[in-house]
């Protein structure tokens, strides 16, 4: 009996959430009408609510892109916080999303762990007035409203290929050590590191396996042992990704290959001085990610305000990065990525 | 006293906790209709999982492979589409396949005498490393939006989740197997003392082999929900859910020496968990406290019983 009762208060707990129909929500439907004309002129909103929502929190590529996001909201009056999954799988974001659109926040600055996965509940923020900026890694393009891109994917790709191939003596075997198999981003400079590959100055450059190191330390640390080992001829190893350069660099410091393999890849300055001054690793590159939060931000204040509505050829300012112009599917690039080497990495502190 | 310390009373008081604290410290917009289609979207994958896992683990067995069987199920509707298979095959096959998965560790468990903790251990690598060679690291999303409505939209002119109505009819199913049939009995004098049950008459193994083949169905159903609301299908879905699933049926009161339980009070103890986490993160609270918290729980919820035991013995 007792039994029941309490299957019975269930169910009746379960209809009462469901019969406290959409008048109850009138309340946080707040935000405003997404509106179809830019006003350029129009005055920027102060007090902004803001949600910066990284791939996964304690990620110190993230940290230093959350303080530039919250220097430009500083700058520009709004109130930014930050919050986020502690691990960087396809679906952990979507509640943390529904949860910024029940806050009523007014924009969402995200790096999307899974393109599709977060789609649903953008949309449905965004029906309700959001505004969305995804930065570093995008969201389906009709999903959002704005996408940082921190510089050209071609640039990137391009500049790694690059990079290892002026290191290993433009001949030889390479492997690539990636993040997650579905980030988008990475798979983007994948396709167009196979491409530059093809060219004829890479002809001698043979292309062997491509790893995944799901963005975790130690993952990466024994993809890249597995890599030595499977292939004994490798001469270069490009990552792509700040997690994973640093856990191979970490295993070629320590390895009997050090110095013979040659590793280069997306990384912050202060996670790879040590490598790059002790000769480990020649070089590598990256924008800087605290001017892309700020970017973000910039971009997100300028859609919650109506000064753009993320169509191409709009334009917006940035504060000290200056004037910035929304291109194709609403992609704005920040700029060209810094090569960082035994000459310069003592100049940036990131 | 003794209906007073029941541990689905002192549930219900930490559900109502949930809502009443949750509702204050959020400035009122937890206990809304879009807060509860919220919360019900998050935890029906669980729940649904934490249904027939009840049953297994009321029988002093235990399914850990359940998250692996979600994520096969996922993978092989990706490929499965892939292939051109239309939808309304796709899905039954998955769950005859979640079924079979189910029926392997069954096949393990009582037919070999294998402990089922070390069974599904490995099964959960198996299935998971299943799941990798059937769908790669490929994400599959572009299923059409008639279904994945089912996963992200609410029953028109209501917020009730379409998942929580699948669920819905799981726990009175459920509900009903194990508290109003002779099979139900069976299978809590199994968990309360196997060699009794075998010696008055239960068919013990038959009976262990049927709940691992409806977890395993039921797995892949969750697996289906999984999918659609992410729209999303891939082979590293729902990794690490197992033991979100065996929080929610130990909270609910189940002992993990089987023989003690109710579905009534896993329900309690689903909603209290999915209300919990969202609460706190509508309140701004980090992740890694929201995991706190749930480990608290947990440990409270293993100690619980023994102490209301000891009180209820206490009087006369």
């Amino acid at each position: 009996m007792r039994r029941m009762v309490v299957l019975l208060s269930t169910a009746l707990l379960l209809a009462g959430c469901g019969g406290t129909t959409k008048n109850n929500s009138g309340g946080d439907s707040g935000g405003g009408q997404t509106q179809t004309t830019a006003n350029p002129n129009a005055a920027t909103a102060k007090d902004l609510k803001i949600t910066f929502l990284p791939k996964q929190v304690n990620n110190p590529y993230f940290t230093v892109a959350q303080g530039g996001a919250e220097k430009a909201a500083t700058a520009l009056g709004e109130q930014l916080k930050a919050t986020g999954p502690s691990d960087a799988d396809a679906s952990s974001q979507v509640t943390y999303i529904n949860t910024a659109a029940q806050q009523g926040q007014n924009a969402l600055l995200l790096a999307a762990n899974d393109s599709n996965a977060v789609a649903p509940a953008l949309k449905a923020a965004r029906k309700q007035g959001m505004k969305v900026v995804t930065f570093d890694s995008d969201a389906a393009a009709d999903a959002r409203d704005v996408f940082i891109n921190q510089a050209s994917s071609q640039e990137i790709a391009a500049g790694q290929v690059k990079l290892i191939s002026d290191a290993i003596g433009g001949s030889g075997e390479i492997a690539i050590l990636s993040a997650t198999a579905n980030a988008t981003n990475q798979n983007t400079w994948i396709d167009i590191m196979k491409k530059e590959l093809a060219k004829p100055e890479y002809a001698k450059i043979k292309l062997d396996e491509i790893a995944y190191g799901n963005d975790d330390d130690e993952t990466s640390f024994q993809k890249t042992q597995g890599l030595l080992q499977a292939h004994p001829n490798l001469k270069g190893i490009i990552s792509p990704t700040t997690v994973g350069v640093a856990a191979a660099a970490r295993y070629l410091d320590s390895s009997s290959y050090k110095g013979k393999v040659a590793l280069t890849g997306l990384g912050t300055p202060n996670q790879m001085r040590k490598f790059i001054q002790d000769g480990t690793v020649g070089s590598v590159a990256l924008w800087d990610p605290a001017q892309l939060g700020e970017l973000a931000t910039y971009a997100a204040v300028a859609l919650a305000s109506g000064q753009i509505t993320g169509k191409q050829g709009e334009k917006f300012k940035a504060g000290e990065l200056g004037e910035y112009t929304i291109g194709d599917k609403g992609e704005v690039v920040l700029g060209p990525p810094l090569t960082f080497t035994k000459d310069n990495v003592d100049k940036y502190n990131f | 006293m003794k209906g007073l310390l029941r541990w689905e009373s002192v549930l219900f008081v930490l559900l109502a906790l949930v809502a009443v604290v949750g509702s204050a410290a959020t400035g009122g917009s937890f206990l809304t209709g879009r807060g509860a289609f919220n919360v019900g979207s998050d935890l029906a994958v669980m729940a649904l999982i934490a249904m027939p896992l009840t049953l297994v683990i009321v029988a002093a067995e235990i399914d850990l492979s359940v998250a692996s069987v979600l994520g096969l199920s996922s993978a092989l509707i990706g490929a499965l589409w892939n292939a051109g298979w239309p939808l309304e095959a796709i899905l039954p096959f998955v769950i005859v396949v979640g079924a079979v998965c189910g029926a392997i560790n069954g096949f393990l468990v009582t037919k070999l005498g294998l402990p089922s903790l070390a069974v599904t251990i490995g099964s959960l690598a198996l299935y998971r490393g299943l799941a990798f060679v059937v769908l790669g690291d490929q994400a599959v999303a572009d299923f059409p939006e008639s279904y994945t409505q089912f996963g992200t939209n609410p029953v028109p002119g209501t917020w009730i989740p379409y998942p929580i109505l699948l669920f819905a009819v799981l726990a009175v199913v459920f509900g009903l197997l194990l508290h109003a049939t002779t099979f139900g009995r069976a299978v809590f004098a199994i968990g309360a003392n196997e060699e009794a049950a075998r010696f008055s008459g239960i068919r013990v193994k038959r009976i262990k082999f049927i709940l691992f083949v409806l977890t395993g169905a039921v797995a892949a159903l969750a697996g289906i929900v999984y999918t659609l609301r992410f729209a999303s299908a891939r082979a590293d879905n729902g990794t690490g859910l197992e033991l979100e699933v065996v929080t929610a049926v130990l909270l609910g009161g189940v002992s993990i020496f089987g023989g003690r339980g109710t579905i009534g009070g896993v329900i309690l103890a689903a909603l209290v968990l999915g209300g919990l986490t969202d609460a706190l993160i509508l309140d701004d609270i980090a992740t890694e406290v929201v995991k706190l918290v749930t480990g608290i729980l947990l440990l409270a919820s293993v100690f619980a019983p023994a102490v209301t035991k000891r009180l209820t013995r206490g009087t006369p």
